[in-house]
This record gives structure tokens, sequence and C-alpha cells, in this order.
């Protein structure tokens, strides 16, 4: 799957010259159409439902005919593939909308494809949107504490120690309080702690911040596991059955067909998700804090002689990035299941931090590409719900595969905050 | 704003950076401070910026004592600088980066744009800057870009303005009209401290000059002063400032370059079909303003860039397509523009580095083993030979100076047979006294009958070794001209004229001069780029 939004810079005037990346991935890509989704397509009709029979207003569901899709799709992406080559060649960059086209081109052969050799050929289309959304919540806090982090100059690998910290804290405060509020807050202060060992270790102690990123991952990782094994199962009444959040859903708004249950039937944490995704965005673009958040993250001598403190500013917004993490790992036990399970984050703050660089450091360019993370992963449980013939396990592969080609630099030139990891010490 | 430094000392552990240094600036002045690479003249701004905290002394601002804790002590004081690195963020616009640190805001901490944009206006028109408030940074020229510093300063009301080496990322046009920007400030009443080791520059602009050696001040001199006596002050002996090298005897043409093209990444050639030849004993000067392509030049020949296309020969031998590695075993000695990276091994000894590309052929190695004798041996001799001074071949390079450490890449590239030898950047932050050295040795290797070349981004040092001298401006030759070209006609060049255009534009400038000063030079008495200086 190359889902690719493929751009050459042609402002950027690097050492190297013309990168063949962008049209062999398209012509692998379509390739695999050709052979898989047009040769290979089933004789069937896909059927994608667009509204359920519970829903106020209903919509006609989309029939599409699999081996005349696949046709079209593979001659289409092998145009696309023809387009980039001519392009590479002749010296010149690929048009965005290319990529993009491309990408949306191929999701839907692919769909049509595998919805068609199904036993059940027929899917909610509504279902797998808003599933994907749930999904993609902690990958979505997880990838803007990322931003946070990355933007001020401080590569942050301690993501999954973050969500996984605010995992636990939200489940054992929500229990033992009862109330699943204080198990929010609480999530948000343990991602603060594990972000201030992050923020003492990599910006006073100089110390690799990759390295101290892995170390504290391996940390919570340990410790909660310690903790849930030992206290949590001793006494799970009192220690591990938070209360959950319950689905908030605002009348009306919510029956709008396919995003009325994406935007406006959401938990308590769906709905902060948006609100966070916009804040960060304004603030750091638009704000005087953010302006300052940037520059200390480009060049932080250049800040310093503009009298910005560097050090506290990264400081600050490492600890930010941690709430943020922290917050979004209460969804785990909050929203998702009911109790905490030893390493339940199951590694998604890397998929967060590869969803960061998809984004392009950019909180919302994060944002969609961690729905994509989320969609990828919601396929397979769509999928082996009405029957595939792909194999499962090749389904449960698929988040990966495509956080690979998405980091690969399939998505062509990301430009990531030139300070990023690197400690700054004044002379 | 009358600035004072009364005894200002700053100690850097067992190292005097600055020993003890007095400073008076004035409004409506310019005053220079002269010196080498090293001597102390940027840690004294930066103790002046609020940058360093100094060891010992203090700082008067009218009369008062004022210390500084950061830079934003010193701005609110009216001190700006414009740092030899731009402190500039290269994806932020021009008006972002004038903002920082200093941002109108809207209600809720919302940047209000808007105002930094009419204030850079109104700078820009009134000392007619040019400047777009919305472009982005990294797409600007440095001399635009050296405006957006300016700018930054006088947004904050900036009443002493530091400009730290502002002419070494300039062509000779660009330095010309930083001039009079000096000299509008001037007339508004800042006072201006310029800091330089360029003396013709030092000598056009400044009022009052003050000459820095080993971080202690050695004297005060008025401009008028002649250019060998301020070279000594500066040197702390005396040295000769040209070469009188002998004339060329050019043999036979040995090095014939074709069409040679580097493409780039979006398209845009960084090195477009530059043809020339150059002949034995002779050398060839590359002027150009730096990033112009002389770097993907130098590499293209040495096999460095995989995509060039053209051809490149030398005694008959194409050269495009082999490996590095052959390359150099045809006799090319190559000295890369900067030394710490492509040049030494830093934490390596003298002794090692001077056998880098030579390591694994006799006398130095035998079979897979090495021979750490003679190794040493000859690091020895090549000590003794270039003057590098230093306690022992087997130091680690990094210990020395930065003319040292390019006396033993010259070294290296020197001792052994050559049929070319190509040096980038042979001077860079070296001083006087091994410039001369180093410049000796390369026009001993030109008589010894190899065709050189040179790269230089500093014309003075283009005019004194070339023979010819071929410009570069954005990857494509405009034109190759004789060595005793006027710095006004290789100065166009560097802007993109092609050599005919400007010999007749400058035919043209110099008669209308004559015309409008009645023969005098009092309209050209600030110009740098003339020949009145030499």
């Amino acid at each position: 799957m190359s889902i690719a939004a493929t751009v050459t810079d042609p402002g950027v005037a690097g050492p190297s010259t013309r990168n063949w990346k962008a049209p062999i991935g398209f012509g692998v890509g379509a390739l695999i159409a050709l052979f898989v989704f047009a040769i290979g397509g089933p004789a069937a009709t896909a059927v994608f439902r667009v509204s359920d029979d519970s829903d106020r207003f209903r919509l006609a569901d989309i029939a599409l005919p699999a081996n005349v899709v696949g046709w079209v799709v593979a001659v289409a992406l092998i145009a696309i593939a023809v387009y980039a080559f001519l392009q590479v060649r002749g010296g010149r960059g690929i048009n965005r909308w290319a990529g993009i086209a491309y990408a949306v081109l191929f999701v839907v052969g692919f769909l049509t494809w595998v919805v068609g050799i199904a036993d059940r050929p027929s899917i909610s289309l509504a279902g797998l949107v808003a599933g994907s959304v749930t999904l993609a919540i902690p990958l979505i806090f997880g990838s803007l504490s990322g931003v946070l982090c990355e933007r001020v100059g401080v590569v942050n690998i301690a993501i999954e120690g973050q969500l996984l910290s605010g995992a636990f804290a939200a489940a054992v405060a929500a229990s033992v309080s009862g109330n699943a509020y204080v198990g929010l807050i609480a999530a948000a202060f343990a991602g603060v702690l594990v972000s201030l060992v992050l923020a003492i270790f990599s910006i006073k102690y100089l110390v690799n911040q990759i390295i101290v990123g892995v170390v504290l991952n391996v940390l919570v990782s340990g410790l909660t596991g310690f903790l849930a094994s030992t206290l949590l199962s001793r006494d799970s009444a009192t220690f591990n059955s938070p209360p959950g959040l319950p689905e908030v859903r605002i009348p009306l708004l919510a029956d709008i067909p396919i995003i009325g249950p994406i935007l406006f039937q959401q938990s308590i944490v769906g709905y902060f998700m948006y609100a966070a995704v916009i804040v960060i965005w304004i603030g750091l673009y638009r704000t005087k804090w953010g302006l300052r958040v940037r520059a200390v993250g480009e060049h932080p001598q250049a800040a310093d002689t503009m009298g910005i403190k560097v050090n506290a500013t990264r400081f600050w917004n490492v600890l930010l990035g941690g709430a943020v993490a922290g917050f979004g790992g209460a969804f785990f036990t909050l929203v998702s299941v009911s109790s905490f399970t030893r390493d339940m984050t199951a590694g998604q703050g890397y998929i967060a931090l590869a969803a960061l660089i998809f984004g392009r450091w950019n909180p919302i360019g994060a944002f969609f590409a961690a729905l994509l993370f989320g969609f990828a992963t919601n396929l397979r449980f769509v999928l082996s719900i009405i029957g595939t013939d792909v194999p499962s396990q090749f389904l449960a592969m698929l988040p990966y595969i495509v956080t690979i080609l998405a980091v690969a630099g399939l998505v062509g030139r990301s430009r990531p905050p030139a300070a990023g990891g690197i400690p700054y010490v004044k002379e | 704003m009358k600035l004072e430094l009364q005894g200002i000392t700053k100690r850097f552990g067992s190292l005097v950076a600055n020993d003890n240094i007095d400073l008076v600036v004035n409004p409506g002045e310019v005053h220079c401070l002269l010196g080498e690479n090293g001597a102390g003249k940027s840690t004294l701004m930066n103790v002046l910026y609020g940058l360093y905290e100094p060891t010992d002394g203090q700082i008067l601002v009218d009369g008062k004592p004022v210390t500084f804790r950061g830079p934003g002590d010193a701005m609110a004081v009216g001190i700006g600088m414009v740092h030899q690195h731009f402190m500039l963020i290269p994806v932020f616009t021009v008006a972002e980066n004038v903002a920082l640190g200093d941002e109108h805001t809207k209600a809720g901490g919302i940047l209000d744009l808007d105002k930094t944009r009419a204030r850079i206006r109104e700078i820009s028109d009134r000392y007619g800057f040019d400047v777009d408030p919305d472009a982005l940074v990294e797409d600007l020229p440095v001399g635009v870009q050296q405006r957006v510093e300016i700018i930054k300063a006088l947004v904050r009301k900036a009443e002493v303005l530091i400009l730290d080496e502002p002419t070494a990322v300039l062509t000779p046009q660009e330095t010309d009209e930083l001039i009079q920007i000096i000299e509008e400030l001037k007339a508004g009443g800042t006072a201006i401290v310029f800091i330089s080791h360029k003396l013709r520059e030092v000598k056009a602009v400044s009022d009052v000059i003050t000459v820095i050696r080993r971080g202690a001040v050695v004297g005060t001199v008025e401009p008028s002063a002649s250019t060998s006596d301020l070279a000594s002050m500066m040197v702390g002996r005396q040295v000769s400032l040209s070469l009188n090298k002998a004339p060329a005897t050019p043999g036979d043409t040995t090095f014939v370059v074709r069409n040679l093209t580097v493409p780039g990444s979006g398209g845009q050639n960084l090195l477009d079909n530059v043809s020339f030849e150059i002949a034995k004993g002779e050398i060839l000067a590359v002027a150009g303003v730096q990033g112009n392509g002389q770097t993907e030049l130098t590499e293209a020949i040495l096999g460095l860039h995989p995509h060039a296309s053209g051809s490149v020969q030398l005694k008959g031998k194409e050269l495009l397509g082999m490996k590095v590695k052959d390359i150099i075993r045809e006799g090319v000695g190559f000295v890369p523009e900067d030394r710490k990276i492509d040049g030494l091994v830093g934490s390596f000894s003298i002794a090692e580095n001077m056998i880098l590309n030579w390591y694994n052929e006799p006398p130095f190695a035998k079979g897979f083993a090495m021979k750490p004798s003679v190794v040493l041996k000859n690091a020895q001799e090549k000590v003794a030979e270039f003057d590098v001074r230093t306690q022992s071949a087997e130091a680690p390079v990094s210990t020395l100076s930065g003319g040292n450490q390019q006396k033993v890449v010259l070294a290296r590239e020197l001792s052994r047979p050559l049929n070319l030898f190509i040096a980038s950047q042979p001077t860079r932050g070296v001083d006087v006294g091994s410039i001369e050295f180093l410049h000796k040795r390369i026009v001993a290797e030109r008589d010894a009958g190899t065709p050189v070349m040179i790269v230089s981004t500093e014309l003075d040092e283009i005019s004194e070794l070339a023979d010819r001298i071929a410009v570069l401006h954005g990857g494509e030759l405009m034109g190759v001209v004789p060595g005793d070209t006027s710095r006004d006609v290789l100065g166009l060049m560097m802007a993109g004229m092609t050599a005919e255009e400007a010999l007749r534009q400058d035919a043209s400038a110099v008669e209308e001069r004559n015309r409008a000063a009645g023969g005098h030079r009092a309209a050209g008495a600030h110009r740098v780029t003339g020949e009145e200086d030499r």
C-alpha cells in the first residue's frame, strides 16, 4: 500500500539528484493493482453500507462490481506511475495531487477487492470509519505529545511510556476514587512525571534523548507491569476496576451519516482529542508562544539572541507533551476496556511517533496520519468479521506495513525541526 | 548613546580571550575592531551583547555601569548585533524572524504580524532595503538576509549596532551597498561597531580603528593609516601583503573540462555546462559568491558527484566516472573547502593525517601492515618543511590552530607528484602570517609545472594568485578573464553578468564617475571595490 502524497520539494536543492523513489513505489503499487485487483478481481459486487438500519437518515448503499473497479483503478494507477516516471526523468517535481489521487485510488481498489473476495461481500462504511477514529484516539494524543516535544527540539521516544503510565494511573485513580474524571487528571499527571525525567536528563544533563526515551519506555513498562501483577491483581476490585467514561451523544448532529458518529458521538476523551488538535495547531502557528516554540526547535541560538529562554521553553513544552500523552493513555483504561493489563499500549506509542513523522511534525498532519493507522487496524477487525480469504496474519501486519512505508519516505521529503535531538549548551 | 567598555577580561579556563580591553563608542561613529581570526573580537562583542559574562571589567552606557545577563538586557538598552552567522530561522518569513522575541499580539496571545510588517516596510523604505516582509528567509540571498538582521536590530530601536564580519558572505557590490547603509545609519545617529580582518573595508568605512591582537588592544589609529602599518599591527610583525609572483609560463594544456553539469534535486542544475581548461604551470582561480557551484565543481572533478555529466580530462584521460581513489592515483591533489569536515580527521595524529589518502601504498604500508615508523618519519619531515607549529607530529591534529591544520592538509596534498592541484578556500580562517606561506607554496607548485585550480570567495586572494580568473554564478561560468581584471568587473560577473557585459558596464560607469566628479575621486571615496587602495 503506498499511501503517498509524494512531492519532490523543488525549493530545496540538495546534493542528491533525481529521486526515483516515488515512480518506483508507484510502479510497484500499480503492478499489484493490475495483478491482484484487476486480473485477480472477483466477479462479485462489493457493497459498502453507508447507513445502518437504526439510523434516522438513510442513504442508499454503494455497490461496486469488483473486477470493473479493479481494472479502472489499475489503469489509473499505471497512468499516474508513468506520469511520475516522466516527471522525474525530466528532472521535474511530481504534483502533490497526483500522489493524493494515487493513494485514494489505491485504497478504493484495495477495499473493493478485499471486500469482493469475502464470503459476505458487504461492509458498513460508517462503522469502518467510526471504528478507525476510535482506534486512532490514543495515537493522536501520542503524536501531539511528539509534536509538542519535537517542535521545541527534544526527541520524544517516550510516548509509549507516557501512554502506558497514563493508562495505569487512570485505572488506579479512577478505581480508588470511583470517579473517572479523577482518573483523567491522574493520567495527565503520570504523563508529566515521565516527561519530567525525560526533560531533566535530556535538557539539564544532556543525555542522549533517544536513549533516555527508550529507557523510560522500558522502565514504565516494567514498573506498571510489576504493580499490575502484585497490587492490582491482589485486589482488583479496589485498584483495577475503573468506572468507564460514557459516550456523550450530541442529538441531531450525531445523526448525520458517516461524520455524525465520528464528530458527535464520542467519549469526553474523543472530544478533547479534537480540541487538542485544533488548539495545538493554532497555538503553534498563530500565537506568540508557537513562534517562540518553533524558533527554539529550529535554531535555538537565534532564539537565544532574541532573548528567549531556550531551555526553559524546552522544559515546559516537554512537560506539556507528557500531560497530553498521559491524558491520551487514559483512553485505554477508561474508554476502550475497563481494566489495566500489562503492556496494554502494545507499541502504539511507536506508531504515534511514526504518525508524527508521517504528519510532518504538524498537529493536523499527525491527526490524519494517525487516522490512517487507525483505519489500517480497524480494517483488519472488519475484514475478519466478513470472512475474507486474506490470511489474518497478513491483515495483522497491515498497520505496520503502512507505518514502514510512511516512515521510509514514500511520503516525500519531510523536514523535521532542525535542532531536534541536539541539546542546547551556551558556550 | 555613548558606550564604554572598561577593562573587559574574558577567560575560558586557562585561555584568556580578552585581556583588559578598553573601548569607547560614540554616537554617529563607525568604530572598527580590526584583528585576525581568533584575536578575540567576536568574544568581546558577545560580552557586549550579553551572550558571555565578562570575567572582569565593566560596561558603561552613557556613563552608567550596566550588567547584561542575556541578549535581552543588551537589546533593552539599545545594543543590536548582526552575527557573522546570521541568527535567522530559515523556515520563517522575514516578518516572523523580526517579530521573534518582541511580538505584537492580539487578545489571547494571537500573533499580530501586521504591525511587524508595517514596521519592516517603514524601515525598509527609509533606508532603501527593499525587503519583502512575507518572503521566506531561506529563499533570500545572503545580502538581503543581512538586511533582515539589521532590520531586526532597528525595530528594537538599536542605537549601537554591532556588525560581526559583515562582508564575509557578500559580493563586492553587496559590500558597497552595505557601506552605503552604514553611512545612512551613521547619519541618523546610530553608532556602528564594525568587526573585520579585511584592511580594505576597514579603511573605507571607519572613523576610528582599534586593533586587537591575541585578546588585547594594541592600539587605536585613524583610518588614514597605511594598509601595511595596519597589517603589521594586526599580525605583530612586518608582513608582505603582495606575493610578487613571477609571470606564469604556461606549458601544454593537460586539464580540460567540457560541459560539466551537476544536476540538483529540484530540476535546476547546480553546475551548468561549465567548460574551461588549465595549462601546466598556470593558476586558474575560480571566483564567485559562496554557493554558486564552486563546491560542486571541485567535487565533480574529484569524482564525488555520481550524477555529474560532461567530460573532465586530465592528460587525455577521462576522470568522470572513475572512483575517487583512482582519480587521486592519477595525481590529483585536493584541498577541500572545509578542512575540519573533509580535510582532516580531528582525533587522528598529524602523522596519520599526513597519509590519509596514501596510507595503503608503499612506503607507508606493506601488504596488510602499516609501517608506523615510516609514517612518523614522513610526518616529521613535512612538519619541518611546512613549518607546522606543534609539539609533536603525534599530537592530534585538532589541537592545532587553523593555519597549522591547513598546512597539514597542504603538506599532504603537495608531497606527492601531481598532475593537477585543486585547492578550495586554501586560506579560510588562516592567520595572515600563514596565508603568505601557503600562497608561496601554491605558486611554487605552479612553477613546478602543475596545472593549479584555486577556488576562493576572497577577491584579494583571487587577484593575488590568479593567472586567469573564472567566475561562477548560479552554477554557470560567466567567463574566464585575465588575472589582472579589476575588482569592479569581477564583482559584476559574480552578480551574474557575462565578461563582455561586465566590461562594458564598468567602462561606462568609470566614464560617468569621471564626468560627475570632474576627474576627481570624490564620489568614489568610500568605494571599496575601486582600485584606489591597492
